[in-house]
């Protein structure tokens, strides 16, 4: 079945997103990584929407781009607001909020 | 007007009274006594035109209940804002009132150089409003609301000069135990209602026959319990050790609540709630048992005080003692009776007491007091008058009272003529020790405040002390006020102890067997439902003169036996007491009551404490409960606290595995 290869590609740039986000420390690549995982459950939405022959899929995954765009807005805000700040770029260095 | 207007206003008064004294006592100097005696006043005007309301009815029309809101209605309970007018309420408040304007007429001569005079006077018309709360409540709600209110405004004076410690420990007294009976009667009031479902007297008197039957156990638990309440508040052994305390109030103070109203508040709930008790013959025997022992037991210990308040204060348990036993037994007219011509002469003999407290610039003690029948007339003149009518002699007023109770005990026959009989013995205690009180502190060589009254002055104590302990006082604040005063020269205290002099004498003519039954016609009423009450069990003509003459001939043993120890072979008492120490010792510790109630009652309840404050509190309470909790709470956070470290990327590989377990178990689960 053809559409099965759309669901690995899926499954393979969700994979690299998780493990971008889990090694890379930059926290602008650690967005990007996020912004692949997304993509790849677009990729699975839209997929599924054609394999069940239903748009419900396609609609979500619009929806999920929006989703996407906030978030992006969002983090890239905090980034802009570390790096003013001169605090450290950098996920590791940034763990006042332990226990 | 409708007999219930005039309960209203009756209650107005003492009300406005109570507010206008007690929000402006700071402006006030002597208004606050004309204040609070017109109020009063106005009340007792009040009372007398419901007494005219009523008697322009007849029969059952003489039972009116009015109720302004619902108090308390809910869950079954029906409890308005309610009033009973009816001939035992009338007949009460007409005591109440009256004898409360006389005193509050005496109280602005007597408290005139006291620094609490305004405070003095709101509490006492808050006194009297909780009593004509307690005595007009049309159901049980409203007997417990002015029952409790009594017992407070008690506390409130007798501990009314403050910084004397021997004042603030008989409030407490007085408190604590009055609240024991408090909650007596609020149980009670449960055992009745579980049955009746309702509180309004009447319709738990109609339901009652229904609902229970004679001796049932609920009602006698319950009459037993309104018993304690009653006990309590009349200072019935063995809940009586309140009342000789109660004596550090201000003499008026201890003529009007303990002596004329608020002790016979428990005679008044066995007349009022007579038709459950009439339903519990064991509870009545029981009270009139108790009634009888503390009559004696009363009259035992008056023999050998020396505190001439004191000495009142016993006789007057001794004469509620024959109220309760009358009440108990079915004697309602003649417990009514004695306590309205009781009221008379004991608040008589109390202000005429404070008189002579006055003259001995605030002592209080007999041994010191001798000779003031020269000095001071009046008062030696209303001692006398209460003396007799006290005693029962002809024909003053206690004796018709007194006797009716006893013949009526007599005439029932069985038990009850025991009770009797005792109570004669009772009569010549009586006699025995208001004679001894007024022989010494009247006759025999003149004291030297007697003497110096004779010569135009009042003594004054170079430094005023507590009589009780001789601890020294300052007048200024909480303290008796400075200047004394004697009926003698104070035409208040005069006018309102003659008026209560006329009353002691005269009062016995509104029931004399055979001659006049004011009384017996007016309560009639309510009292057509008790089969105890009926003429059946009434004592003939014949039968109450016999008695009446029997009675008088035994106070007239007393007073002789008093005038031969006392005044004809002075030193009597002396030998009398060398030879049997034992029993003076007895008396003198007031049988041993105090001491008896410290071993059984107060001590193993301080042990009590002690040992949940050292164990239960400490070791279970704060180690067990609340420190094993926090321990809990404490460890476990630690544990969870460690898990937060800070670092995104552990956050992230949590929820990554997590979702992996979750994605992975639902996949192997589907298969």
């Amino acid at each position: 079945m053809a559409l099965g290869w759309y669901l690995a590609v899926s499954v393979l740039i969700f994979c690299i997103g998780a493990g971008g986000v889990l090694v890379r420390r930059n926290p602008l690549v650690v967005l990007l990584c996020l912004e692949l995982m997304l993509n790849a459950g677009n990729l699975a939405l839209v997929t599924f929407a054609r394999m069940h022959g239903s748009e419900a899929g396609q609609i979500f995954a619009l929806i999920v781009m929006v989703v996407a765009a906030c978030e992006v807005t969002v983090g890239l805000g905090l980034i802009v607001a570390i790096s003013r700040r001169n605090l450290p770029v950098d996920v590791d260095e940034l763990h006042e909020l332990n226990g | 007007m409708s007999p219930t207007t005039w309960g209203w206003l009756v209650l107005l008064f003492p009300l406005l009274g109570t507010i206008t004294i007690g929000f402006g006592f700071r402006t006030y100097s002597r208004a606050a006594g004309v204040i609070g005696t017109a109020a009063i006043g106005l009340a007792f005007v009040c009372a007398v035109g419901a007494l005219i309301s009523l008697l322009g009815r007849s029969g059952a029309h003489r039972e009116v209940v009015s109720s302004l809101w619902n108090y308390d209605v809910s869950g079954g309970v029906d409890a308005g804002f309610q009033i009973l007018v009816d001939p035992i309420s009338v007949f009460m408040m007409l005591v109440v009132t009256g004898v409360s304007t006389l005193i509050h007429l005496y109280s602005t001569a007597y408290m005139r150089s006291d620094k609490g005079y305004s405070r003095y006077f709101a509490y006492l018309n808050f006194f009297v409003l909780s009593m004509l709360i307690l005595v007009l409540g049309g159901n049980f709600v409203m007997l417990i609301i002015g029952w409790a209110f009594v017992g407070a405004a008690s506390y409130l004076l007798i501990s009314f000069w403050y910084r004397r410690s021997s004042a603030t420990g008989a409030g407490i007294k007085a408190f604590v135990i009055n609240v024991l009976g408090d909650v007596g009667l609020v149980f009670g009031t449960f055992f009745i209602f579980r049955h009746t479902h309702t509180v309004s007297f009447l319709g738990s008197f109609a339901a009652a026959p229904h609902v229970f039957h004679t001796d049932s156990t609920d009602l006698v638990a319950g009459c037993l319990l309104f018993l304690v309440g009653a006990f309590a508040k009349s200072a019935q052994v063995p809940l009586h050790t309140w009342l000789p305390d109660a004596m550090e109030g201000p003499t008026p103070v201890s003529s009007l609540i303990h002596a004329a109203t608020m002790v016979t508040a428990g005679v008044y709930l066995i007349v009022r709630l007579h038709p459950l008790f009439q339903l519990a013959p064991t509870a009545g025997e029981i009270g009139a048992l108790v009634g009888c022992a503390t009559l004696l037991i009363a009259g035992t210990i008056a023999l050998v005080v020396t505190d001439i308040k004191r000495v009142i204060a016993y006789s007057t348990m001794s004469q509620i003692g024959y109220m309760i036993m009358g009440a108990s037994a079915g004697a309602y007219t003649g417990a009514l009776f004695h306590l309205m011509t009781h009221a008379f002469f004991k608040a008589l003999l109390f202000m005429a007491a404070g008189s002579i407290i006055g003259a001995m610039a605030g002592s209080q003690s007999l041994d010191k007091m001798s000779g003031f029948r020269k000095a001071m007339p009046f008062t030696f003149a209303c001692f006398i008058v209460g003396g007799l009518a006290l005693s029962g002699i002809p024909p003053f007023s206690g004796w018709f009272s007194k006797d009716d109770i006893i013949a009526y005990l007599n005439n029932r026959g069985g038990i009850y003529e025991v009770l009797g009989i005792l109570g004669y013995v009772g009569a010549l205690l009586t006699g025995l020790y208001t004679f001894r009180m007024i022989f010494r502190a009247f006759f025999g060589e003149p004291s030297p405040e007697a003497v110096e009254l004779e010569h135009g002055h009042i003594a004054h104590a170079e430094v005023p002390t507590n009589p009780a302990n001789g601890e020294v006082e300052d007048t200024d604040v909480g303290f008796p006020g400075p200047e004394h005063v004697i009926a003698e020269r104070e035409p208040a205290m005069k006018i309102a102890m003659s008026l209560l002099a006329v009353a002691a004498v005269l009062g016995g003519l509104l029931q004399i067997p055979g001659v006049s039954h004011v009384i017996t016609n007016f309560l009639s009423t309510s009292l057509s439902d008790a089969p105890l009450a009926s003429a059946a069990h009434e004592p003939s003509n014949s039968t109450a003169w016999i008695g009446l003459i029997i009675g008088a001939v035994i106070g007239l043993v007393g007073i002789t036996l008093a005038y031969t120890v006392y005044i004809r072979k002075p030193g009597t008492a002396a030998k009398f007491q060398a030879a049997l120490p034992w029993l003076h010792n007895f008396l003198v510790n007031k049988w041993y009551f105090d001491e008896a109630i410290d071993y059984v009652v107060v001590r193993p309840a301080l042990a009590t404490g002690r040992f949940a404050q050292s164990v239960l509190e400490r070791i279970v309470i704060s180690g067990g409960v609340t420190g094993g909790v926090t321990g809990v709470v404490r460890s476990g956070s630690a544990a969870v606290r460690r898990a937060q470290t800070g670092v995104l990327r552990y956050y992230v590989a949590a929820v990554i595995l997590g979702l992996s377990a979750v994605v992975l178990y639902f996949l192997i689960s589907s298969t």
